[in-house]
């Protein structure tokens, strides 16, 4: 098993004091920060009752993400756990962005934006690459979003 | 002359000043290493005129204009037809339609032939190998007629399992659509046999020879096939155009597919009548400029010679094999190379498709990464994407080289001994 060389995380918009979070950015986007994600994840596997999941997949390359939360009474991350398979950038963001999201409440994931997981990466990302980077973050933010506004039959029914 | 003569009489380094766009520097001043003629030919200085010369002296609609430039655009359009024709053997240039490509050429034949001739529980037999351009059109067509699919199995390494064909193919197949080359495993299908078979239980047979023809010759009457599809911009010509062939008989029975101007004998106020083939099928304006530029390519690999084209590639094929089976973790997926043309699709243990597409290309090896849309082929092969290399004739043993190289450095970047 191998030890994560320690980064010191970019600030983030949900986070207090946020700065621009695409400063500083590695210039390799197989940086060895990406690789140790990618190699060694962080919480992938499967929840036995996670308190909610999604999954998605990208259509053109074939990368899938599952991602799973257990939330507590007030809606705070307990554990954040992903599975999938695909390319070192989306496995390796699936698992930068379950580390970064426990302890933090929904309300905070509502406001995640999608270049506060780009800041995560830190890794120039061209736009086809980012479409592998962010899906972690999309299946998220669908997750949250069904979470904060669910849909019923009623509601989406015309009259 | 042998193949291994022909292959050896080579000359690739003049070959390849007929194609500027290989002799560019990429980032680093890399020489580029183009392996992806599968998804797109480069195009040949002739070809690129020819595009100048239509433009720039004759430019006009075809099959309109009295007038002198009308006329000659009209006769090169016939013209590069005729030299289609010749290409694949038809017996008359009216069994050339022009198309936009291999996918409009099988939805025409999916609309006009099988949607008014087929009806519930007939069968149309494809396999797990086709792209999804000869796949999609046969499920679209099933669904509206209440005819059945039904797969021709696959052996483990790739090819069609002839020896369960009597159990798919029967009287109640109408149509055996299959492709000419797959463009992933790279299994060269035995159409002669299949095209044979068919016909002995009264069904027809479609071959999608987009990556068939610009690999070896095609002789669509020794073959006996009804229907053929190719893309021009995979033959070394332009995008925008494509050819569909069949038996003259057949494109009398079929209702057109696309209506419009060009396409109709005579129009009334609630009906029309057809134009006789091919016009019945070029509704609107066809890609002329493409079609009459596409001639040129027709006859730059003729000229080349077919056989030769084949003998040199199998030659860089083989080199390929030998190369990459020595990398650590790399799996080849397909049948050894004497079933097989020259496209090699790969997965390196501990590596991503996406990531060797990624690494590659900084070293300037151009390869595609994927499914190649053919999905239901990787859910097979238990996988989700493949990096395939594809090669052409002009394509070196050097660049094969180059490939292994970026290979093994793409496997120590993910800290894998290389």
């Amino acid at each position: 098993m191998m030890v994560r060389r320690a980064i010191p995380a970019l600030p983030c918009s949900i986070c207090p004091d946020a700065k621009p979070a695409v400063s500083d950015r590695l210039s390799d986007i197989y940086d060895e920060h990406v690789l140790d994600h990618f190699e060694s994840p962080y919480h992938k596997g499967r929840l036995d009752q996670p308190t909610c999941e999604h999954s998605d997949r990208n259509p053109i390359c074939g990368d899938q993400i599952t991602v799973q939360l257990q939330l507590d009474d007030a809606g705070q991350v307990k554990q954040a756990w992903f599975d999938g398979k695909g390319c070192a950038i989306s496995q390796a963001a699936a698992s930068m962005l379950c580390e970064h999201v426990e302890g933090k409440t929904v309300a905070e994931l509502e406001t995640m934006a999608a270049k506060d997981m780009l800041g995560l990466l830190q890794v120039p990302l061209t736009p086809s690459r980012q479409k592998c980077g962010l899906l972690a973050w999309k299946v998220l933010k669908t997750m949250v979003y069904s979470q904060t506004h669910p849909q019923n039959d009623a509601a989406g029914a015309t009259p | 002359m042998t193949a291994t003569a022909l292959a050896a009489d080579w000359n690739v380094a003049r070959i390849r000043d007929d194609f500027p766009i290989l002799h560019q520097r990429l980032a680093g001043d890399r020489p580029l290493v183009y392996l992806d003629t599968a998804a797109t030919a480069q195009k040949p200085q002739v070809v690129i005129d020819k595009l100048v010369e239509a433009l720039t002296q004759y430019n006009s609609n075809v099959h309109r204009g009295i007038h002198q430039l009308g006329d000659r655009m009209t006769t090169e359009l016939e013209a590069a037809r005729e030299i289609v024709q010749r290409f694949l053997n038809a017996a008359e240039p009216d069994e050339i339609v022009f198309t936009s490509g291999t996918t409009m050429s099988i939805n025409l034949v999916a609309h006009g032939w099988a949607r008014k001739f087929l009806k519930p529980s007939d069968e149309i037999l494809v396999n797990e190998m086709e792209h999804h351009a000869n796949l999609v059109p046969w499920q679209m067509v099933a669904k509206a007629t209440g005819a059945v699919l039904k797969y021709i199995p696959l052996t483990t390494d790739g090819r069609l399992d002839l020896t369960a064909l009597d159990d798919v193919l029967t009287s109640r197949t109408k149509l055996l659509a299959v492709t000419g080359m797959s463009n992933v495993l790279g299994t060269v299908n035995p159409i002669g046999e299949l095209a044979r078979r068919a016909h002995a239980v009264g069904a027809k047979i479609l071959v999608d020879a987009a990556q068939s023809v610009p690999h070896q010759a095609t002789d669509v009457r020794a073959l006996d096939v009804d229907f053929l599809a190719f893309s021009g911009h995979k033959l070394y010509g332009p995008t925008g155009v494509g050819v569909l062939y069949a038996k003259r008989r057949l494109l009398e029975q079929m209702d057109p597919f696309l209506g419009g101007g060009h396409m109709i004998r005579e129009v009334f106020h609630d009906h029309a009548t057809w134009a006789d083939p091919p016009a019945k099928f070029e509704a609107g304006t066809a890609p002329f400029v493409e079609a009459v530029a596409l001639g040129a390519a027709v006859e730059y690999v003729t000229a080349l010679g077919l056989d030769r084209i084949h003998a040199y590639e199998q030659s860089l094929l083989d080199y390929a094999t030998r190369q990459l089976a020595a990398i650590p973790g790399l799996t080849i997926h397909g049948p050894a190379v004497e079933h097989k043309g020259a496209i090699v699709s790969l997965t390196v243990d501990g590596v991503h498709p996406h990531d060797l597409a990624d690494l590659l290309d900084r070293e300037g090896v151009a390869i595609r990464a994927g499914h190649h849309c053919t999905m239901p082929l990787h859910e097979l092969l238990h996988l989700t994407a493949t990096a395939r290399a594809s090669f052409a004739f002009y394509n070196t043993m050097g660049e094969v080289d180059a490939l292994a190289d970026a290979l093994r450095k793409a496997r120590r970047k993910f800290r894998l001994p290389g």
